[in-house]
């Protein structure tokens, strides 16, 4: 019965036009109504993703639920949308996040609160439009078009440098993307149009290949963020509102993972092999050095955006340690069971991130303070959040039994089999992330009360409580059960090695 | 000899609006004080009226009349539409600040309706008789127009240095054109046209000084760098109402006037003003766009942001294919579009004894009048290309024809020059949005008119963003025939 309904489209569009709505809701006298336009527009939205699921095929890795219809004809531009295993994962992620978000930001945002669910009900549309477009010049549009609302929630909700990171934030980001415009033009000259699966066609030779695998890689190791061009996150994550560095830990930075998924593996599989040693030896850099540079953090935002660089790290060894396990062992196995690894990573990191995030935007609206140390003994005073927390915490860590702990097995497994060394590097993770947010927790909630402050906090309350719950729920799900996940995209995941790997010269 | 009366259908468009002038003119002057509002109505009335004319017009076959020296084709019928809805948005946004500044309004309705006569004739011009004449018309107007506030030296200041700039350029014009006379023995272009191969191979130094000083003018016209010194001056000392004016139509002009000079006249000699362009247009957005960031007055950064957009707008005549010409051509509409809210905002919120110039001035319009500093966030993120808005099309247009016509180092450069750019647009947006306002009161527009317009200019921003199509077609149509 759901054949005929643009269900893509739809899931685009309803949140847009929820925000434009909740924009002309009125001033922040009438701030309910706002919030109960944005928490019933992500809610439909949620509702959309169900038949999207249900109706969905795993077996297969083609495109579904397409849609085609001509954009701009001069220019070959198309509205093409469609998902596949790996995509619709990220749509229904980006719709979770957001309803998450609009419950979590119920009462700490106080100001243009309208605005503000506007803001993030645009922001969804527009992520989701990443992931659910096939024509690259559209993936293009909601790419830079998402900036626009992230800039102003930054800016306008954000901390004290809000300014600063705002616009740091917009540039860098803009940066990176403007020379995957230009290589995105040239492709075009090669296919007369702009459909991405149409570029995977295209024989390029090595040159080409590695110059437009260098835009392309510009663009999304901005966004991932890859060390050394990481910068921006830290700044960004620190002073957006809990709800802006949900979206971005979560959403934001998968972007940018998506997009080597779907561009420059494919596209330029033997530039992407041929680079796959500095690409290594970057992750690796992010997994050890930032994590160290985690440890020494005293603000609590920032030790998150930290370990989320560190993360992220781990999915781009993910990506591209698979050309050297294909060199080494020939073995398309072990590469296929790496690659699904760093997608359950990539997930998984949103939910224990987010949560973290979330948790920080807790502690923050009841003392307002992002410092590590004006806390302490907050166990004594939210029980209930202290657990909620621990559960994250140790998700982030990678404990077995949480989502964190598939990823990275599988990740270290695979990576073993390409080269020891890089084993050695990427396992230190599992003792570094233990030293920074075990530590964190600790000087955060155990030992005494100390001051005023953390004696007049109050624990979990409804709104706060449901989200925290479902959050948990969905850690523990994944951690027991990934094979939830790896159905959906194993078939897309196996088409995606093939091309990654098959050369094209 | 016989005597065959030329057909005056093409220019039926210039007959009406140079009859109504003389209507608007004899009402003013016999209407009494408290009645000459009417002199508004009358002069929306030309405009509109001229812009129905050309809308009919479309479609009609390509033209030449009046022995040569005229021409109705849809490139210039396109340009003439645009300049006359623009011009009508430019008088529903002035006219609050006109009533409460006490200008003479009729001077002031005048002297808009002259210079747009000027450049319909200016666009349909088709020798360099006609084209000069159409360039003076539509030029004298607007140098009295910026001294019409004749109590504030600033604005004396800025009439002066436009007309000495003006006759320069004029100068550099005409001497170029007498130079390609010289060469080819004809003004008209057609015949230019015929006469050029033959003439590029007798006399290639004449052809050559020619068309340097031709461009050289044209390109002083436009405010495009290292011709660009006048454009920030004038903007800043012109009244905010005749700032918006000078800052929208007359680029279409300008455009034309580089169009009809360079593309039409000289293709043959296409690889020497191709390399003049490119030294140009890199030079504009790199001096635009750098200098922009330091400026603290609105109407200064908007200027340098002027000068950016028009070396953008020249990638498209670089890349020397139809494609091309008509991405530019798309590209200088849209910069007009997006310059007239942008100023329509600023001679908005300019009151009674108050112009707004610093960038400061926006602080917490977010907070006054959530609306007007929407419509402005939208121009800023289309000027500074960010999709979804039509800016950011109209940067891929030309830069994809020039991907097309195998030039990939020059849009690299371009997109770097477009990033830096993107800052000082940001900075409008911060402090509309981020800062705190310097009064509380909210901003209310009072007439209606300027609210639709402003409302409808933002709207076109954003839609034209989402459905670029129709106009992208046009725009290519203009010049695929």
């Amino acid at each position: 019965m759901f054949n005929d309904v643009p269900l893509l489209s739809l899931i685009i569009w309803v949140p847009v036009i929820g925000g434009i709505a909740c924009m002309f809701a009125g001033d922040d006298r009438k701030a309910t109504r706002a919030r109960c336009i944005a928490l019933l527009t992500a809610f439909i939205n949620l509702l959309l993703c169900v038949p999207l699921y249900l109706n969905f095929d795993k077996t297969t890795a083609n495109m579904q639920f397409v849609e085609n219809v001509d954009w701009i004809a001069k220019f070959g531009v198309h509205y093409h949308l469609g998902v596949d295993g790996i995509s619709i994962l990220m749509v229904i992620l980006s719709t979770i996040t957001t309803f998450l978000v609009v419950i979590a930001s119920w009462r700490p945002i106080k100001k243009n609160v309208a605005q503000y669910m506007a803001a993030f009900l645009i922001m969804q549309g527009m992520m989701v439009g990443v992931f659910e477009s096939l024509d690259s010049i559209l993936f293009y549009v909601f790419w830079e078009g998402m900036l626009i609302p992230m800039y102003l929630c930054i800016g306008m909700w954000g901390g004290a440098r809000r300014t600063y990171a705002s616009i740091k934030f917009f540039l860098y980001t803009f940066l990176g993307s403007a020379l995957m415009l230009i290589a995105l033009l040239y492709l075009r000259t090669k296919t007369n149009n702009f459909d991405i699966v149409g570029f995977y066609a295209v024989k390029l030779t090595m040159t080409e290949q590695v110059t437009i695998f260098i835009a392309f890689l510009l663009a999304f190791a901005v966004k991932i963020p890859m060390w050394p061009v990481h910068t921006w996150l830290p700044d960004a994550h620190t002073e957006a509102p809990a709800g802006g560095s949900v979206v971005l830990a979560a959403l934001m930075l998968k972007m940018g993972i998506y997009g080597i998924l779907r561009f420059s593996m494919p596209i330029t599989p033997d530039a992407s092999s041929h680079l796959s040693g500095l690409m290594i030896v970057l992750s690796l850099i992010a997994i050890v050095y930032i994590a160290i540079v985690a440890i020494g953090q005293t603000d609590m935002k920032r030790l998150i955006a930290y370990s989320s660089v560190a993360h992220m790290g781990f999915t781009t060894l993910a990506c591209f340690v698979i050309y050297k396990i294909i060199a080494k062992t020939g073995d398309v196995h072990d590469a296929y069971l790496t690659l699904e690894g760093g997608m359950v990573q990539m997930l998984s990191h949103a939910f224990s991130t987010g949560a973290m995030f979330l948790g920080v935007g807790v502690l923050y609206e009841r003392l307002h303070s992002r410092e590590i140390s004006s806390f302490g003994g907050v166990a004594h005073k939210m029980p209930m959040f202290a657990a909620f927390f621990m559960l994250f915490a140790l998700a982030n860590v990678g404990l077995p039994g949480t989502s964190g702990f598939v990823g990275e097995f599988l990740i270290i497994l695979g990576s073993f089999k390409a080269n020891y060394v890089i084993t050695l590097f990427a396992a230190t993770t599992l003792v570094l992330s233990a030293v920074y947010t075990l530590w964190m927790y600790k000087r955060i909630f155990f030992g005494k009360v100390e001051t005023a402050g953390v004696e007049s906090m109050r624990d979990l309350e409804m709104p706060e409580y449901s989200v925290f719950a479902i959050l948990a729920l969905l850690v523990i799900f994944i951690g027991v059960y990934p094979n939830a996940l790896l159905s959906v995209f194993h078939t897309s995941i196996g088409h995606l090695l093939e091309l990654s790997t098959t050369s094209k010269l | 000899m016989n005597f065959t009366p030329p057909d005056f259908l093409p220019a039926i468009g210039e007959m009406f609006t140079l009859g109504m002038i003389c209507v608007v003119m004899l009402a003013y002057l016999f209407f009494d004080k408290a009645n000459r509002g009417i002199t508004y109505f009358l002069a929306q009335i030309t405009l509109l009226g001229a812009a129905i004319i050309a809308i009919s017009l479309y479609g009609h076959p390509t033209e030449i009349t009046f022995d040569g020296s005229f021409v109705l084709d849809s490139k210039s019928l396109l340009l003439k539409i645009f300049i006359l809805l623009s011009s009508v948005f430019v008088l529903m946004y002035t006219r609050t600040y006109i009533r409460d500044n006490e200008i003479a309004h009729g001077e002031f309705y005048l002297l808009v309706l002259f210079s747009v006569l000027g450049m319909e004739v200016l666009v349909s011009a088709y020798s360099f008789l006609t084209l000069y004449l159409g360039l003076e018309i539509f030029s004298l107007p607007l140098y009295a127009m910026i001294a019409l506030r004749h109590n504030r030296p600033v604005c004396q200041e800025a009439a002066m240095k436009y007309f000495l700039m003006g006759a320069i350029a004029s100068g550099f014009l005409l001497y170029g054109m007498s130079l390609v006379y010289g060469a080819c023995a004809s003004l008209n272009i057609q015949e230019i046209v015929s006469m050029m191969t033959i003439s590029a191979a007798t006399q290639p130094m004449m052809l050559t000084v020619g068309l340097v000083f031709i461009a050289a003018g044209a390109l002083f016209k436009l405010g495009v760098a290292p011709f660009h010194m006048w454009v920030p001056d004038v903007y800043e000392g012109a009244p905010n109402a005749m700032a918006l004016f000078i800052a929208t139509a007359p680029k279409l002009a300008g455009f034309a006037l580089l169009l009809r000079l360079l593309v039409e006249t000289m293709p043959a000699l296409f690889p020497q003003w191709d390399y003049l362009l490119i030294a140009v247009a890199v030079l504009s957005m790199a001096v635009g766009n750098i200098i922009a960031i330091a400026q603290d007055n609105i109407k200064r950064m908007l200027a340098y942001s002027s000068i950016a957009n028009m070396g953008y707008m020249l990638l498209g005549l670089i890349a020397g294919t139809p494609r091309g010409y008509g991405s530019a051509m798309f590209y200088i509409i849209i910069y007009v579009v997006m310059s007239l809210g942008a100023f329509g905002i600023i001679t908005l919120l300019s009151r009674k004894g108050f112009e707004l110039e610093k960038i400061d001035d926006f602080k917490g319009l977010n907070a006054r009048n959530p609306w007007l500093a929407l419509m402005m966030l939208l121009i800023m993120f289309s000027m500074a290309g960010v999709p979804p808005s039509v800016g950011f099309f109209a940067k891929v247009g030309v830069l994809e024809s020039l991907v097309r016509a195998d030039i990939v180092w020059l849009p690299a450069v371009a997109l770097v020059f477009a990033i830096i750019g993107a800052y000082y647009y940001l900075r409008v947006v911060k402090v509309m949005y981020f800062d705190e306002p310097l009064e509380k009161t909210p901003v209310i527009l009072e007439s209606f008119d300027s609210q639709l317009a402003i409302s409808i200019n933002g709207l076109a921003v954003f839609f034209l963003g989402l459905f670029p199509t129709a106009l992208i077609e046009l725009c290519q149509k203009a010049f695929s025939a």
